[in-house]
């Protein structure tokens, strides 16, 4: 329910602030007692429904390091842009935020497209960037770290489990998604794996739709059609967030009930659901590394923050929060560790960088980048949380390149001696 | 006479189940115990025996055990039944139901459930159903052990197909019998009945099951399995060639289903573009003000009147015309009334007024989706027989399409208001001579068609996403629907949404989603060419300018 | 001006004097901007009051494409009546064209180091490059497609839309379809163009490394040049008789139509002559942000340029230029200062300058222009050039 007299004075301090644009004052604190954050998630356009909560959360961290005396003693203060889901705006404002605003490290982006964007500039300005969104590998930057999953932290574990005897015995498959790099990549390699397994051609159907897509009535009754042919069929789903909806919506109507079909989907988490009514989809999964419902003294202390911080008591929590979460704390771990925010030195300590997570374990940070943690599967429940239904026993290692594609099998991501690159067949030293 | 009969099944089912029971008898306790298993395949294998233990308790804690409400105490390892209240749970055997205190969550364990054990759970329930008085209870029961194919059952169901006297129920029984006879029986007879059954009945279920029964076909070409193969092929054939024509029928219905949802985001549209000429972009942001008003209308239903939360959708509808009326007419009087003759500066200055009706929601709802949730008496399909099934949702929103379009054009045609709306419309000065206050007339119209376009937003809260990005993602199809109807007639904008949403839908199995799209795009250029101005276009010398 | 002054003095010299006052002062400001520009990138030390740091002169230039952009959209808009709400789509060609270009040029650099394939298509699993890349190694064939294509498109579009007749809004809304349609293709995978992704990771161009701030201030210098060759083409053109006949249509077609003229002709002509300009603002654009993705094609995109010049002035060049510079200056700076508020302020700009400045930045001050032009050429005007009629 929104509150009319925050929206007031949500609205009079955006009306204050529009106000005081033309005044130009920025405030008056030297560059030398502060380390700078930017923060480059769109607050308008497509994708501000994700990335505003990405946005926030970060903003929260910050808060919560000054109240406890900063970092090496100084202010940590945090320089927010809207890159507005533009993607040639993403490179400009990061630009922006290296060059002009000298920012120490951005935490930022979530579409693929706005990574590849901004890549370029972070390359070339050495500076730093943490990607907390899961997505499709094939990368490696010296100057990303990637603490979403990667697709053998949730595609793989997904659909092995639902392979599985608890899993319902999957025979036959259905992989949806969204017409673009994330979608197309999981579904190759998903593919490449599911031969491996022994699924014949005609029992998987592949359907791309393009993005925002809003009439879902004819594919889902494909699906339907194509789960009536006597083998029990699962649909893998790597739709993207705002088409999500309408698609779920259209599932519950048509009466697909997961016990019949089960929807398993990446890219669908308590954000998205917090905009459905989940009755109709209880049962249906999804695979994260991280769930609200997980019961650890972490994640609850974490909840409660959020909650606070937000001031919205029903606002949910979400995996990519998560993994802005661990990125934050190594961050703030490895410049401690490494006395300075200089982005070589602190590289150099964030490699075996192990912070706890928000399910009960940890996460350490590899060579390649990517995260080693835990994956979850869950069953979305009437309340629209995700209950765990399987995990990983210990932690899963990101993969930058996949071995279900035969180019990049061959390819190795190390930034330590003797390999020092993002995608090499063989050491360089 | 009624409770009789039960009392007989039950008694019947029991004797059933009597003779099911293995030969060391499990104790209702024991078997409830099992339920905190781990794995959940050996929880589905404890669900199973449960049910067939034909408890009458074994309902109770089947129920408790899918609601998420069963809890392994930790000191104990005890299960329970939870009962939340607050923070606290109240706890009760769940057997005897005797109470056993109360506990703080961090002492309870959920028993939790996967799929897997859903289905057991359902095919268990649907065991213990069979005899329940709700009729309901007994279709999904029959329709559970259909999914099932527990043979065990077969017994039970042969006897529920003589007794059973509800005429709703008994097919969905005969079907389930059928089901269990083919895959189980013998008797060859008993098994080409059963096929002949099975086809009577059709559905994509049916399909599926004989696909499975003719692949399982074991041993030599006997005469008998040869006579059944055939069986089989023959009636699968025929449950392929109903399937289509269910799949034809239901196309169409999508495509008068998207026909609608176009018509309903484009006729707002047809009224402030088609008849006043204001290039409105931000009529979108209309039919997302509508959408936002029915959240809010809700969200104050769940507040205030709970019980009444399931008809908010119909007081939504009158207020989302209100709501984002009073904002046209507010945006007519301030800003687009200075701009009458310059259609274009009205584009500029109303796609600045998008971005910030956009950003205004975003501020004041925040950028994530609202949740708006489907009635109960609008949820879920009308199963018209088996494979075949439309959606209520959408069957509603082509009749409010529709009612929405007759109340326009009542408005227009028959009432004072759509008589000095056209007369302005058509000339200005001469209307104004003859004493009709053209501003107000403005105002007034721009204030109905952004009315109309706030009812849309109430139907498209049912099948979309209520967030900031609703309008944009269909102010260009609406524009597409009223330039291809011919702007400024009604009835054009109803053939065109239909013709667009139809074709769409009857390429879209063809090409995939994309292309259908592209497709229809090609074709509202390619037919401008042919029609400048579109289907039904004005004719005379005053549209020339 | 005649064609007999412009063979005399040599045409570009000729085509500099033939332009009106307003004119010669937008190409001083323009030129002599851009040699302060180069000297402040190139000379002053950095920390000085009036060094230029080179992320400020590629975000300039990115305006001066936008301007370009903004030019061609006027060059139809403001002198012929014809509006186009899908000219993103011919500087998007351009631009694709361009990628392509650049994505040859990575060779085997490539993260799969396959020598004939990008990567997206090595992981989709294209086994050899699709006929439509072929020839895009060769700088001058792309270039000469950063033309064609744009150019081509408009010629078929226009050839059957302006025979068939098809005016002011049902044009507007088809060439909505248009870009919305490209847009829609151009998401798809199977394209072979990249998808939602586009083409990215550019390494060099004509062999000069793109990260180099020497290559970045050329393609400025390019860009300034690219804008000025622009601008004194659409002069031209709608100062010759030519354009004369394209303001006769905009303010009465029929009427036009009845005195002899061919209209659909001169409106294909400028229509096709917009488009090519358009796409030399996209290959323009592309190495100087990194990227090229379907959005380009988005129907707000192409809604946007028509705002720039109607805030810039339409009708007037300069106008255009001023009005896409302005808009896009606000952006970039309202994006960083004012994050949450930023739309308040577009939106607000929008709407206020369609209210209080019907004729734009430049026409609204028509006695402030009205002087200067008359003290730079000595000579006063009769024809307003804002007194658009509307389509």
């Amino acid at each position: 329910m929104f509150n009319l007299k925050k929206a007031i004075g949500k609205l009079s301090t955006a009306a204050l602030v529009a106000a005081g644009a033309f005044g130009l004052a920025a405030p008056a604190v030297s560059a030398e007692d502060v380390i700078k954050v930017g923060v480059l998630h769109s607050l308008s356009g497509t994708m501000a429904i994700s990335e505003t909560t990405l946005k926030d959360s970060v903003l929260m961290m910050i808060d919560d390091l000054n109240k406890n005396g900063g970092l090496l003693g100084k202010k940590v203060e945090a320089v927010v842009v809207d890159p507005a889901s533009n993607w040639p705006l993403f490179a400009e404002k990061a630009r922006e935020l290296i060059e002009v605003d000298k920012v120490d490290v951005v935490f930022g982006c979530w579409t693929s497209v706005s990574r590849k964007s901004v890549l370029p500039v972070f390359e070339e300005l050495n500076s730093m960037l943490f990607y907390p969104v899961q997505y499709e590998g094939e990368e490696s930057s010296r100057n990303v770290f990637y603490t979403g999953a990667a697709p053998n932290q949730q595609a793989i574990p997904a659909v092995e489990y639902l392979m599985s005897e608890d899993g319902g015995d999957v025979k036959r498959w259905v992989l949806a998604g969204t017409d673009y790099v994330y979608p197309r990549t999981t579904n190759k390699i998903l593919e490449a794996f599911l031969k491996s397994k022994g699924v014949k051609d005609e029992d998987i159907m592949i359907n791309y739709t393009p993005f925002g897509h809003s009439d879902w009535q004819t594919i889902v009754s494909d699906i339907k059609k194509f789960g009536s042919e006597g083998k029990k069929t699962a649909v893998v789903s790597t739709i993207n967030g705002d088409a999500n909806v309408p698609f779920y919506k259209e599932l519950g109507n048509q009466g697909l009930k997961a016990s019949d079909i089960p929807v398993v989907a990446f890219s669908v988490g308590e954000e998205e659901l917090a905009g459905l009514d989940t009755k109709p989809l209880v049962g249906h999964l999804a695979a994260w590394n991280y769930f609200m419902s997980v019961e650890s003294p972490e994640n609850e202390a974490f909840i409660k923050k959020w909650k606070t911080f937000i001031g919205d008591d029903k606002r949910v929590t979400n995996d990519p929060m998560e993994a802005t979460y661990l990125g934050f704390k190594m961050w703030v771990q490895a410049v401690k560790q490494a006395g300075t925010t200089d982005v070589d030195a602190v590289r150099q300590a964030m490699y075996g960088q192990e912070v706890k997570n928000l399910t009960g374990g940890t996460a350490v940070m590899n060579t390649n980048h990517h995260l080693s943690k835990p994956v979850l599967i869950g069953e979305i429940q009437e309340d629209g949380q995700i209950e765990t239904v399987w995990n990983t026993e210990g932690l899963v290692k990101g993969d930058a390149w996949s071995n279900f594609i035969p180019e990049s099998a061959k390819l190795t991501a190390d930034w330590t001696y003797p390999f020092v690159c993002g995608g090499c067949e063989k050491p360089m030293f | 006479m009624r409770i009789l009969k039960t009392a007989l099944l039950l008694g019947l089912l029991f004797v059933f189940a009597e003779a099911e029971q293995p030969v060391h008898a499990e104790t209702l306790q024991e078997l409830t115990s099992a339920l905190s298993v781990k794995s959940y395949s050996k929880k589905a294998v404890a669900v199973k025996k449960l049910a067939a233990s034909g408890a009458e308790e074994a309902g109770v804690i089947l129920h408790a055990l899918m609601d998420g409400a069963l809890f392994t105490r930790k000191t104990d390892g005890k299960i329970v039944l939870g009962l939340k209240n607050e923070s606290i749970y109240s706890l009760s055997d769940p057997i005897n139901g005797s109470a056993l205190g109360q506990a703080k969550k961090s002492e309870l364990k959920k028993v939790k459930i996967n799929n897997k054990v859903r289905i057991a759970i359902r095919a268990g329930l649907g065991r213990l159903d069979l005899s329940h008085p709700d009729s309901e209870k007994r279709i999904s029961a029959a329709a559970a052990i259909f999914k099932s194919g527990d043979p065990s059952m077969l017994g039970v169901l042969l006897e529920l197909v003589k007794s059973e006297t509800d005429e709703d129920v008994l097919p969905a029984i005969v079907r389930a019998a059928a089901a269990l006879e083919l895959t189980h029986s013998l008797d060859i007879d008993a098994r080409i009945n059963a096929v002949a059954q099975l086809k009577s009945t059709g559905g994509p279920e049916v399909k599926a099951l004989l696909i499975k029964t003719l692949s399982n076909i074991q041993g030599p070409a006997t005469p008998e399995n040869l006579q059944l193969e055939s069986a089989l092929k023959g009636a699968l054939a025929d449950v392929e060639r109903q399937l289509e024509t269910y799949g034809l029928i239901e196309n169409l219905f999508q495509g008068v289903s998207l026909a609608s949802v176009l018509l309903l985001a484009a006729i707002g549209l047809a009224v402030t573009f088609g008849v006043m000429g204001v290039i409105n972009m931000a009529h979108g942001e209309m039919v997302m003000i509508g959408a936002y008003t029915t959240y809010v209308i809700q969200e104050t239903c769940r507040l205030y009147f709970p019980g009444f939360l399931d008809f908010s959708l119909i007081v939504a509808i009158p207020l989302a015309f209100a709501v984002a009326g009073t904002f046209g007419i507010l945006l007519e009087r301030s800003v687009i009334r200075f701009l009458y003759g310059r259609p274009l500066e009205t584009l500029l200055a109303t796609w600045g007024i998008s971005l910030i009706l956009q950003q205004l929601v975003r501020t004041i709802f925040g950028p994530t989706n609202k949740e708006v949730s489907t009635p109960g008496w609008l949820s879920g399909a009308w199963e018209v027989t088996s494979g075949l099934s439309f959606t209520y949702n959408r069957i509603a929103i082509i009749f409010f399409a529709l009612v929405v379009l007759f109340f326009l054009m009542m408005v227009l045609k028959r009432t004072l208001f759509g008589l000095q709306m056209r007369a302005v419309t058509q000339n200005r000065m001469m209307a104004r001579s003859m004493g009709i206050k053209s501003a107000r007339i403005d105002a007034m119209t721009f204030g109905l068609g952004s009315g109309v376009a706030g009812m849309a937003g109430v139907a498209l809260s049912q099948i979309d996403n209520v967030s900031p990005n609703l309008g944009q993602a269909y102010i260009i199809d609406s524009f597409m629907v009223v330039v291809f109807g011919g702007v400024g007639n009604l009835w054009g904008t109803l053939v065109g949404a239909g013709s667009l949403g139809i074709a769409n839908k009857f390429l879209e199995p063809y090409s995939g989603a994309v292309l259908a799209k592209i497709f229809v795009l090609v074709a509202i250029i390619l037919f401008i060419q042919k029609r400048p101005r579109g289907l039904f276009a004005l004719k005379g010398r005053s549209v020339e300018g | 001006m005649n064609i007999q002054k412009l063979t005399e003095k040599g045409p570009f010299v000729s085509l500099l004097m033939g332009l009106p006052g307003g004119g010669k002062a937008f190409m001083g400001i323009l030129l002599s901007a851009a040699i302060f520009i180069v000297v402040g990138n190139q000379f002053v030390p950095e920390g000085n009051f009036f060094h230029v740091p080179t992320y400020m002169v590629s975000l300039l230039g990115k305006y001066l494409c936008y301007a370009l952009l903004a030019l061609s959209v006027d060059l139809i808009w403001g002198f012929c009546g014809i509006l186009s709400l899908g000219h993103g789509a011919f500087f998007a060609l351009g631009g694709y064209a361009m990628g392509m270009y650049l994505m040859r040029q990575i060779g085997d650099r490539g993260v799969y180091g396959n020598a004939e394939l990008p990567d997206f298509m090595v992981f989709l699993n294209w086994q050899e490059l699709p006929w439509y890349w072929f020839g895009f190694e060769s700088f001058a064939f792309a270039a000469l497609m950063v033309m064609l294509v744009p150019g081509i498109l408009a010629f078929i579009f226009g050839w059957f839309a302006f025979r068939s007749r098809v005016t002011g809004v049902y044009f507007s809304i088809i060439t909505q379809a248009m870009t919305y349609a490209l847009l829609l293709s151009f998401f798809r995978n199977d394209m072979g163009f990249g998808g939602n992704n586009g083409l990215t990771d550019f390494k060099d161009i004509l062999g000069f490394d793109l990260r180099a701030d020497s290559t970045r201030l050329g393609l400025f210098v390019g860009s300034v040049l690219a804008l000025a060759f622009g601008y004194l083409v659409s002069s031209f053109v709608t100062q010759s008789k030519f354009g004369r006949i394209l303001i006769a249509i905009r303010d009465a077609e029929s009427r036009t139509r009845f005195t002899g003229y061919r209209v659909e002709y001169y409106k294909l002509s400028v229509f096709v002559m917009s488009a090519v300009l358009a796409g030399i603002a996209g290959a323009l654009y592309v190495p100087q942000v990194g990227i090229i993705n379907p959005s380009e094609f988005s129907p707000a995109n192409s809604i946007e340029i028509v705002i720039w010049v109607a805030i810039g002035g339409r009708g007037t060049l300069w106008g255009a230029v001023l009005g896409a510079i302005l808009v896009n200056w606000g952006k970039s700076y309202f994006t960083g200062a004012l994050p949450e508020a930023w739309l308040y302020m577009l939106g607000g700009l929008f709407v206020f300058s369609t209210l209080v400045l019907p004729k734009g930045i430049v026409g609204t001050f028509p006695i402030f222009y009205a002087n200067i032009r008359s003290k730079l050429s000595g000579k006063s005007e009769t024809r307003q050039a804002t007194e658009a009629g509307d389509i």
